[in-house]
C-alpha cells in the first residue's frame, strides 16, 4: 500500500487550471522526483498535500485512508513534512529553538531545553544531518539552514518529506551532501518527494520520475529508462538543446571592458571586491564563476554604475566609467541583465512596451525633447516581441502578468536589443526552465557572434562551462584562477570556487574579510 | 493549446483590471450611500428626505451646481497634487500647507501689483502660487532625497509652519484696516470672475443653466491642470520617470533614472498644484486672504486622490463627489432637518470603503471566479 496517494487532484485559480486531475502514488522508502517547467503545477499540487491550498476536486490518501488536509498542522499530524524554497526559520534563534518551535517539550509553559537539545542531537546523528544545535540560524550558511528545516520536519514526525526546489540556493558541494542526506532518509524508511526543474538532479537522485506539464501529469519514468534529452522533451513538449555548442572560435577584437585593481565595499562595509583586474574583448564571453556571496554582486554593481568603487579603474572602450552613474554607463554602450529581474530588471506594473523602452526612454527615436513618442516605442516593442519570441497577446499587457521565462525574455530583449558594446549578464537564467534557458543562452551567444563583449556572472557551473570562452573564478573578492574554456570542467571550477587555490594566497590576503553563505 | 489558454488568461486579466479600476470606486461610493442611509435612519432621521435634499443642494439647480463646482475646484487641484506625488511613491500629506503658501503668494502679488491689467495679473498670480507651493514642498523634497527624511512627517510639519505664517501675516503685516484679521480686497483685475458674469442678462435669461451662482472660473483652471497632469504622466519622459520610480525605484535606478532628482521634481510639482488651489480659492471665492480660507482642502485632497486611484482625470469626478457633499450639506440641514455633520460621516464612509477596497475587490473577484468556473 502506498504511503501517499493522490487521485485526480484538481485545483483552479481564476482563469488558470493549475492542476488538472493529477494522480500519483508514493511508496514507502522511495524518492520520487516531480519534474516540470515553472508553472507546470508541481508546487501547487504539493501545497495541496501540505494543506496550504484546498483542492477543487479529487482526493488525497495517506496510508490508504482518505485524508482531509485543511492546514499544515493537520498535514504534520499525519506525518507529512515540507521544506519550502524560502526557509521558514527564525533567524536570531538557535537551531534547537527553531526545531522545537511549536512543539516545545516541557510543561507549565517552561521549555525543557536539555531534552529538546538531546532529541535534536539524536535525530541529527540518526540521519547523518550534522549541525550544531546551539548555533544561531543567522550565522549558518544556506545549506545548513536547509538541514535545520529537514530536521524540523523529522522532529515533527514526518514520514513523507516534500522538498520544494531544494537545490536552488545550494552550492554544488551542498547539493551533493543534500543528496546523500536524502538517501539516508529513505534508507530509514521515509519517503521523499523532490520538486525540481533541473534534469541532472533528477537523474542523480530519483527512484522514479513524474513529469508534469501545464497542470497535468504527462509521463512517468525512471533514471534507468531515460536520459536528459528524453526528460527535457517530455517536460517541454518538444526537443530541447541542453548544451549549445559554440560553432565559432572567439574573435577577440578590441578590448571593450578593462577593469584594473578594482576594490568595492559591500553594504556591510566590508571589502567585497578586493583588487580585481581583467579585460573582456569584443566577440568573447568571459564568465565569472563563484559561490554566491564572493563579491560577484558588488563587482557587477560597480561596473554597471550602481555602486561607487573604493579604488581602481573601469574603462569601457577606453572611456573611464569608474564613477559614472547607471545612465552614463548605458549611454556609453553598456547593457545589464540584472540578477534579480523583479527587483531591478522590470517594472511589473508597466506594460511590455514601457518596460522595453526603460533606459532608452529619454533618447531619440523614443523621445523628442520632453515628449515620449508612443508610435516609435510601440513599433520597437512589436519588433522586439517578435524577435525575442515573447509570448503575449499584445504589448499592452503588464509585465507582472507574464510567466517567469517570458519576463526574462523581456529583459534580454531590451538589453541585447539596445545593441550595446558590452553586455553584463548576471545570472541570466536564474529560476528559468530548460526551454527558456536554451533561448537565453542562444541570445547571449548571438550577441557574442555579432562582436559584442559579454561578461557573464553565474552560479550555475553548467552555464559557465557551456557559454564561456574564458572563466574567471572568484573567491572572497579576488580572481583566484583564470581558465580557458578547454581547461575548465566542473571539478576544477568547484575546487577553485571553494578556495582550493588557497595555498597561493599570501598571509596578508588571508586576513581579508570572509563572507558566509548568509551574506 | 496551452499557449492559447495563457493568452486568454492575460486578456481576461487586463479587462478585469480596467473593470476594477473604474468599478471599485463606484461601488465604494454606492456602499457609502447605503451604509450612510442606515446611519441616518438609525439616528432618527429620514434618509430619503436627506438624500433628496443633498441632491437638490448639489445638483438640483444651476445655482446648486455652481456651489458644487465652487467646492470641487480646490479639491481637484489638491487631489491632483496628492495623486502626482503618489505616482512617484510619495505621500504628500502637506498639501494644505502648500495651499496656504499659494494663497499667500497670490494675495501678496495681487495687492502689490494692483495696477496691472487682468490678463497679466491673473497669470502672474497663478504662477506665483504654484512657485510658492513648490518652494514649500522643496525643503521636504530635498530632505527626502538627500537623507531619506520621511515626507509624511516633514510635509505635515511644514503645513503647521505655513498655516501659522499666514495667521501671523493676516493679523500683522498684511492686515487691512479694521477689526477683522484679513488682508485688503484684491483688485478686480486679480479676481477670477464668476462664470455667470461672463454672459449678458439676455443670454442668461434664455440659457438658465448658465446661472451658476457662485461658481467661478477656477474650475476651468482646475480642469486644465488635470488634463495637463494627465498629459505629463502619460506622454512625457518626466511623467514616465515619475511613474517608474513610484512603481519600482530599484529598477528605475538600474535603468539610469535618478531616484533623488525624480523625488524632488515630483514633490515640487505636487506642491505647485496644491499652491494653485490656494490662489484659485483666494481669487475666485474670498477675494482676500484670512487664516481660515481653506476648510481642509489639502487633507480632503488625499481622499479625492484615493477615490480617483491617483488618476488625474479620475480626480475630477472624485472631487465633484466630495464637492457635492459639501455643497448639499447646508440644504440637507434646513430642508430635511438632518445635521450637516452627517455629510462628514458619508465622506468618511466613502474613504473607508475605498481604503477597504480589498473588500470590494473580493466581492468582484468572487463573482469573476464563479463566472470562470462556470465557463470552465
Amino acid at each position: 500500500m502506498p504511503v501517499l496517494e493522490l487521485r485526480e487532484v484538481t485545483k483552479a485559480f481564476p482563469g488558470v487550471l493549475a492542476n488538472d486531475r493529477v494522480s500519483l502514488v508514493l511508496e514507502k522508502g522511495e524518492i520520487v522526483a516531480l519534474l516540470g517547467e515553472n508553472g507546470a503545477g508541481k508546487s501547487t499540487v504539493m501545497n495541496v498535500v501540505y494543506g496550504l491550498l484546498s483542492p477543487d476536486g479529487g482526493e488525497v490518501l495517506m496510508d490508504g485512508r482518505p485524508a482531509r488536509i485543511k492546514s499544515p498542522r493537520q498535514a504534520i499530524d499525519l506525518g507529512i513534512g515540507m521544506v519550502h524554497q524560502h526557509f521558514m526559520l527564525v533567524e536570531p534563534l538557535t537551531v534547537t529553538e527553531n526545531i522545537v518551535l511549536g512543539r516545545e517539550p516541557g510543561r507549565f509553559g517552561a521549555i525543557d531545553f536539555a531534552t529538546a537539545r538531546r532529541r535534536v542531537e539524536e535525530l541529527s546523528l540518526r540521519y547523518g544531518l550534522k549541525v550544531d544545535p546551539d548555533a544561531r540560524i543567522i550565522d549558518l550558511p544556506v545549506g545548513m539552514q536547509q538541514r535545520v528545516e529537514i530536521l524540523k520536519a523529522l522532529y515533527q514526525g514526518a514520514r513523507v518529506l516534500i522538498l520544494d526546489e531544494p537545490t536552488a540556493v545550494l552550492t554544488p558541494q551542498e547539493v551533493r551532501e543534500l543528496f546523500s542526506v536524502i538517501r539516508s532518509l529513505v534508507d530509514e524508511g521515509l519517503s521523499v518527494v523532490f520538486i525540481t526543474h533541473k534534469l541532472e538532479e533528477v537523474m542523480a537522485v530519483a527512484d522514479r520520475i513524474i513529469v508534469m506539464r501545464a497542470g497535468r501529469v504527462v509521463g512517468e519514468t525512471s533514471p534507468e529508462k531515460t536520459d536528459d534529452v528524453g526528460l527535457a522533451r517530455l517536460m517541454v513538449g518538444r526537443d530541447v538543446v541542453l548544451r549549445i555548442e559554440k560553432t565559432t572560435k572567439p574573435t577577440c577584437g578590441d578590448t571593450v571592458l578593462h577593469v584594473e585593481d578594482l576594490r568595492v565595499r559591500s553594504d556591510r562595509g566590508l571589502e567585497a571586491v578586493a583588487g580585481v583586474t581583467f579585460s573582456v574583448c569584443g566577440g568573447e564571453i568571459v564568465a565569472v564563476a563563484g559561490v554566491s556571496g564572493n563579491g560577484q554582486t558588488e563587482l557587477v554593481e560597480s561596473i554597471v554604475g550602481l555602486r561607487r568603487p573604493l579604488a581602481g579603474t573601469i574603462l569601457l572602450k577606453g572611456v573611464d566609467i569608474t564613477r559614472a552613474d547607471a545612465r552614463t554607463s548605458i549611454e556609453a554602450g553598456l547593457s545589464h541583465i540584472p540578477e534579480d529581474r523583479h527587483r531591478r530588471g522590470l517594472i511589473l506594473q508597466f506594460d511590455l512596451a514601457e518596460n522595453l523602452v526603460l533606459g532608452d526612454h529619454r533618447v531619440p527615436p523614443y523621445a523628442k525633447g520632453p515628449l515620449m513618442r508612443p508610435g516609435q516605442v510601440g513599433a520597437m516593442a512589436a519588433t522586439r516581441i517578435a524577435d525575442y519570441d515573447i509570448r503575449t497577446p499584445s504589448a499592452g499587457v503588464l509585465a507582472g502578468n507574464l510567466s517567469g521565462g517570458n519576463q526574462q525574455k523581456l529583459v534580454v530583449a531590451r538589453e541585447i536589443g539596445r545593441d550595446p558594446e558590452l553586455l553584463v549578464a548576471a545570472q541570466p537564467t536564474r529560476g528559468l526552465d530548460v526551454g527558456a534557458i536554451e533561448f537565453v543562452h542562444r541570445q547571449i551567444l548571438a550577441a557574442r557572434e555579432s562582436g559584442k563583449a559579454v561578461l557573464l556572472v553565474s552560479l550555475e557551473l553548467e552555464e559557465v562551462l557551456s557559454l564561456a570562452d574564458r572563466v574567471l573564478v572568484m573567491y572572497e573578492g579576488r580572481i583566484v584562477k583564470e581558465l580557458a574554456s578547454g581547461e575548465a570542467d566542473a571539478e576544477t571550477l568547484g575546487y577553485y570556487m571553494t578556495g582550493g587555490g588557497g595555498e597561493k594566497l599570501s598571509a596578508q590576503e588571508l586576513q581579508a574579510p570572509t563572507h558566509g553563505g548568509n551574506a | 493549446m496551452n499557449e492559447k489558454r495563457e493568452q486568454s488568461v492575460l486578456v481576461q486579466r487586463s479587462w478585469m483590471v480596467a473593470a476594477q479600476k473604474i468599478g471599485a470606486p463606484l461601488i465604494s461610493a454606492a456602499l457609502a450611500v447605503v451604509v450612510g442611509s442606515f446611519i441616518i435612519w438609525a439616528s432618527g432621521y429620514d434618509p430619503r428626505a436627506a438624500f433628496i435634499a443633498l441632491w437638490e443642494g448639489s445638483f438640483g439647480s444651476p445655482k446648486a451646481i455652481g456651489d458644487t463646482l465652487l467646492k470641487a475646484t480646490p479639491l481637484i487641484l489638491t487631489g491632483l497634487a496628492v495623486a502626482y506625488g503618489f505616482r512617484a511613491g510619495l505621500f504628500n500629506i502637506g498639501a494644505e500647507g502648500q495651499l496656504f503658501l499659494g494663497g499667500l503668494a497670490a494675495t501678496w502679488l495681487g495687492l502689490s501689483l494692483a495696477g496691472l491689467p487682468w490678463f497679466l495679473l491673473i497669470p502672474l498670480m497663478l504662477l506665483a502660487s504654484m512657485l510658492a507651493g513648490a518652494a514649500w514642498a522643496f525643503v521636504p523634497a530635498i530632505l527626502k532625497a538627500r537623507i531619506g527624511a520621511h515626507e509624511v512627517i516633514t510635509t505635515m510639519m511644514f503645513t503647521y509652519i505655513g498655516r501659522y505664517l499666514v495667521s501671523y501675516l493676516v493679523i500683522g503685516p498684511l492686515k487691512a484696516p479694521g477689526q477683522i484679521p484679513q488682508t485688503a480686497e484684491l483688485p478686480g483685475a486679480g479676481q477670477l470672475s464668476r462664470i455667470q458674469a461672463l454672459f449678458s442678462e439676455a443670454t442668461l435669461a434664455s440659457f438658465e443653466f448658465l446661472k451658476l451662482g457662485r461658481g467661478h472660473l477656477g474650475i476651468v483652471v482646475a480642469v486644465i491642470a488635470a488634463v495637463l497632469v494627465w498629459f505629463v504622466l502619460k506622454h512625457t519622459t518626466l511623467g514616465y520617470e515619475n511613474r517608474a520610480v513610484g512603481f519600482n525605484p530599484w529598477a528605475s535606478q538600474t535603468a539610469g533614472i535618478s531616484v533623488q532628482s525624480t523625488t524632488v521634481k515630483a514633490l515640487c510639482i505636487s506642491g505647485g498644484l496644491a499652491g494653485l488651489a490656494g490662489s484659485t480659492e483666494v481669487m475666485g471665492v474670498h477675494h482676500r486672504l484670512f487664516d481660515q480660507f481653506s476648510s481642509g482642502f489639502g487633507f480632503t485632497g488625499i481622499a479625492v486622490a484615493l477615490l480617483a486611484k491617483n488618476h488625474p482625470i479620475g480626480v475630477i469626478p472624485a472631487a465633484l463627489l466630495f464637492g457635492a457633499l459639501a455643497a448639499g450639506a447646508g440644504r440637507m440641514q434646513f430642508q430635511a432637518d438632518v445635521p450637516q455633520k452627517i455629510v462628514l460621516i458619508i465622506q468618511a464612509l466613502v474613504i473607508f470603503f475605498v481604503a477597504a477596497e480589498e473588500i470590494v475587490l473580493w466581492l468582484i473577484r468572487r463573482r469573476q471566479k464563479e463566472a470562470v468556473s462556470h465557463a470552465g
